[in-house]
């Protein structure tokens, strides 16, 4: 096959990918449509804050060291349905033998449909790299489908280990805007300007990318968590039905959302402070110059490790926190496509 | 100031407001307002065009906003990274650091050296817990014995209480590395921080364009831009000459992407110190050359024509390669040429060059490839007084035409000079003449040094190390407590306590009280080697 029917191919995945993610994310909404009918009580996932809330609670108190307050604690135990239960999700409800609801069942389409959309994007991300010769991360059209690619992968895999699916709709959401969006930035296959070929190219955006699939999950679950939180705060007890109802605890929503930073924080630092300076000390003779790009990327550095910060802070946990990790998130988007479009400077191949 | 009863507290004492304003400065909420004050203060060096990155876009932006530009001015908006303000943000920030690392670092130490800590009186309500009865495995200071075995080998750090009437408990936790590195984390930011300072303090920068055939001495004078932080010495700079055989710049000739560059290099020699061997050198983008501590990177190329310029007398006065400053990815190119020894009149010329000449749909000379496959050059030419003998520096790649007058052809109008390699052209009135005698390829060096520069680099891997560390080991504490229970069994307690919210200790206990269950009870081969 030659490099010109294999660009072709690319561009097919990308669009069909496209298509089959948007479906998934009709998918999705219409899962959360129909959660707004469903009956609360067979959901073994409603009863779980309940259980769980205390037991969180006595956890932060004593890594505070505050005195514990013991009554609520001391009921629980062992909690023994915390745990497992993270990844429960989908296998427990089928094995529960309860007929599937209506919303349980978009749901399933609609991650099948985000599986297959994931791997069509993977196909095209390949034959992008046949068809250019070298890694398929020369320009911003390659960076918006590879970001997409990663945030799908990150989030498959956590709702593989950690049960995510009540992310679905969010993250959907996003790949499908920016794969629309990505098209605005399309050029065709070629090779790459030489100041790019290097590579730490390699290094520098794999982790570059992995850090910000990860900051997708993590700003989707601060989001939710901080909708859930403000209705909690309102209605004044745990909410266990409709759509809030099927996102598990402000405490679990919180705990991922912390998981997920700590892994895409170190990532980041690597990418941005570590690969990124060593690359421009050999091709700009200068690891730091104040590049708008690297401004931001240390901005987007400097508004986590606040976000790491504040989980650590008297009045800024929870809230707070969750705020900061959607204000990281804003400045790591602005960094891809505010920068690249309005400031010139020496990242101008985008990203 | 007035009083006002006596409820008033007394005013602190200077030494009391110290310890104050160091307590408030090294709070954990300092530091976070900091940090976002940073974020918040580092966003303009983005927006507004910086001295030290992009000087001509600040000259650029200053004329575009004459009158923004005084306020943005005294506000140090045009060096955002060097302005007091900036400094102001990061070192509190670093005092802040620092005065939160020495005392941690203090009660760390002290906490490596005591004992885990004491159980609580009821271990029933850590939030994983266990108990059970058993007969075996001898009294209570030989179950003691046991569990403090089972919990070393998990790497707890074990403390055994023994038994005091009938009870005992072994203490035990795990976990010390994470505030390890913690503390590893920020000194290393400290020793990164220190790193970058030294390297803008002590190093420099510069660019000189350099033109096959001929070569770059590093000294001052032949620099065309050079930028060295405050305490480095530019007038002993290693004393290094490179010279240029040859410069590539090859471009993509077919595809999608025609035009892209696909390959830079420089190729020459260079001889670190004078009267040493010269060594071969291949500089490419990515691929600088390191001489002497320094390093000598290709930033650019572009089109030196060949000019031969002989005055109205018929003498050469000017001859050799003129660099033209590519302006776009075309490499359509700018530049000046000065000939202050022409008769009857100085000489100044200014136009543009095109490696490959073409026209657009209006008429306007085009480069159609950055390559020099037609290479055009175009010139208008002005007599009168350059201005070079009052002794002010003027730039090489610009002309002051203030005290110059236009050559005008025969129609009146400015004579606009077309010519092509080998060309030469008559100027009006006897001035002389031009020719364009054939195209040079020029390397655009930047040459720089940055001392220290492995420090910043160590840093921030040790510091991501730490902060590995500090992320991901999860401190735990487990005790386990045994008492004589009914019919000469004895209950034994166990429960944990995680510093650090995890998933789910209680697998972690099964496993636990399991291992000390079996451990108990050996099996019968071996139960003599306890």
């Amino acid at each position: 096959m030659n490099t010109e029917a294999l660009a072709q191919l690319s561009n097919l995945g990308v669009a069909s990918a496209t298509v089959v993610l948007g479906v998934a994310w009709l998918a999705h909404l219409v899962e959360w449509a129909a959660a707004r009918e469903v009956r609360p009580a067979r959901r073994d996932r409603s009863a779980r804050p309940v259980v769980e809330t205390p037991v969180d609670a006595a956890l932060v108190d004593a890594a505070a060291t505050t005195p514990t307050g013991g009554g609520s604690a001391a009921s629980v135990g062992s909690a023994p349905a915390a745990g497992g239960a993270g990844g429960g999700g989908g296998g427990s409800r089928a094995v529960a033998g309860l007929p599937l609801s209506r919303a349980d069942r978009f749901g399933r389409v609609g991650l099948s449909l985000t599986v297959l959309g994931a791997a069509l994007l993977a196909a095209a991300l390949i034959a992008r790299g046949f068809a250019a010769g070298r890694v398929p991360w020369g320009n911003m059209y390659e960076f918006a489908v590879t970001g997409a690619l990663v945030a799908l992968l990150v989030y498959l895999g956590l709702v593989a280990r950690a049960g995510i699916e009540w992310l679905a709709p969010i993250v959907t959401g996003f790949t499908v805007v920016v794969l629309g969006l990505a098209i605005l930035a399309y050029v065709p296959a070629g090779p790459l300007v030489p100041a790019l070929d290097s590579y730490w190219l390699v290094v520098h955006v794999a982790a570059a990318a992995i850090a910000g699939g990860a900051f997708v999950i993590g700003a989707g679950a601060s989001a939710l968590f901080l909708v859930k939180q403000r209705a909690e705060q309102r209605a004044g007890q745990p909410i266990t039905t409709g759509v809030l109802g099927r996102l598990p605890s402000t405490v679990q929503m919180d705990r991922l959302a912390f998981q997920v930073h700590a892994f895409a924080f170190p990532v980041w630092t690597f990418a941005a402070l570590i690969a990124g300076p060593i690359w421009a000390q050999y091709a700009w003779g200068r690891y730091w110059g104040w590049d708008p790009k690297e401004v931001w990327a240390f901005i987007t550095w400097v508004v986590y490790a606040s976000y790491l910060h504040a989980r650590a802070t008297a009045g800024w946990r929870g809230t707070g926190a969750a705020v900061l990790a959607l204000i990281g998130f804003a400045t790591f988007l602005f960094n891809f496509v505010g920068i690249n479009l309005f400031v010139s400077g020496l990242h101008s191949y985008a990203f | 100031m007035e009083p006002d009863g006596p409820a008033r507290p007394p005013a602190l004492s200077p030494r009391e407001l110290g310890r104050w304003v160091w307590r408030q400065l090294t709070s954990m909420r300092t530091a976070l307002l900091l940090l976002l004050l940073l974020a918040l203060a580092a966003v303009p060096g983005s927006l507004v065009p910086q001295e030290g990155v992009d000087s001509l876009a600040v000259a650029r932006f200053q004329i575009e906003h004459p009158a923004l530009t005084p306020w943005l001015e005294r506000l140090g908006m045009f060096s955002v990274y060097a302005s007091p303000w900036f400094s102001a943000i990061y070192l509190l920030l670093l005092v802040s650091l620092i005065g939160c690392i020495v005392p941690r670092t203090a009660v760390y130490a002290r906490a490596l050296r005591a004992r885990p800590p004491r159980a609580p009186s009821r271990l029933d309500r850590l939030p994983a817990y266990a108990s059970f009865e058993t007969d075996a495995g001898g009294d209570v200071d030989d179950t003691l014995e046991q569990a403090a075995l089972m919990l070393r080998r998990r790497r707890f750090r074990v403390d055994v209480d023994p038994s005091d009437q009938g009870e005992g408990v072994v203490r035990a936790e795990r976990g010390y590395l994470r505030e390890a590195g913690n503390l590893v984390f920020h000194v290393s930011l400290v020793a990164v921080l220190v790193g970058v300072a030294v390297g803008s303090l002590w190093g420099y920068r510069g660019n000189a364009i350099v033109v096959e055939g001929r070569g770059f001495s590093n000294t001052l004078t032949q620099y065309d831009e050079f930028t060295a932080g405050a305490l480095a010495s530019p007038s002993s700079l290693p004393p290094f000459t490179v010279s240029l055989k040859q410069m590539t710049a090859d471009f993509q000739t077919s595809g999608p992407q025609v035009g892209q560059p696909k390959l830079f290099e420089a190729t020459g020699t260079v001889t670190a110190a004078p009267g040493e061997g010269a060594r071969d050198f291949d500089i490419r983008v990515n691929h600088p050359l390191e001489v002497d501590g320094t390093s000598v990177f290709l930033v650019g190329s572009g089109y030196a024509p060949v000019v031969t310029v002989r005055d109205g007398a018929g003498d050469v006065v000017s001859s050799g390669p003129v660099p033209f400053l590519p302006t776009d990815s075309s490499y359509v190119s700018e530049g000046v040429l000065k000939v202050p020894d022409a008769e009857p009149a100085q000489l100044g010329m200014e136009g543009f060059f095109l490696p490959t000449a073409g026209r657009d749909a209006d008429g306007v000379p085009i480069s159609l490839f950055p390559e020099a496959a037609d290479p055009a050059l175009s010139l208008f030419v002005y007599t009168g007084d350059l201005g070079l003998d009052d002794g002010a520096p003027q730039s090489v790649y610009s002309l002051n035409t203030d005290d110059l007058q236009v050559v005008k052809g025969d129609d009146g109008k400015p004579e606009r000079l077309l010519l092509q390699p080998g060309q030469t052209a008559e100027l009006p009135d006897g001035l002389g003449s031009v020719t364009f005698e054939t195209v040079a390829e020029f390397a655009r060096l930047q040459i720089s040094s940055t001392p220290l520069v492995w420090l910043p680099l160590t840093g921030l891997i040790v510091a991501v190390s730490g902060l590995l560390a500090s992320l991901y080991v999860r401190p735990r504490r487990a005790w386990v407590r045994a008492r004589p229970a009914q019919q000469g069994r004895r209950l034994v307690e166990v429960g944990l306590l995680d510093r650090v919210a995890r998933v789910d200790p209680s697998r972690d206990l099964d496993d636990l009280v399991t291992e000390l269950k079996s451990a108990l009870n050996p099996p019968p081969p071996k139960g003599a080697g306890r």
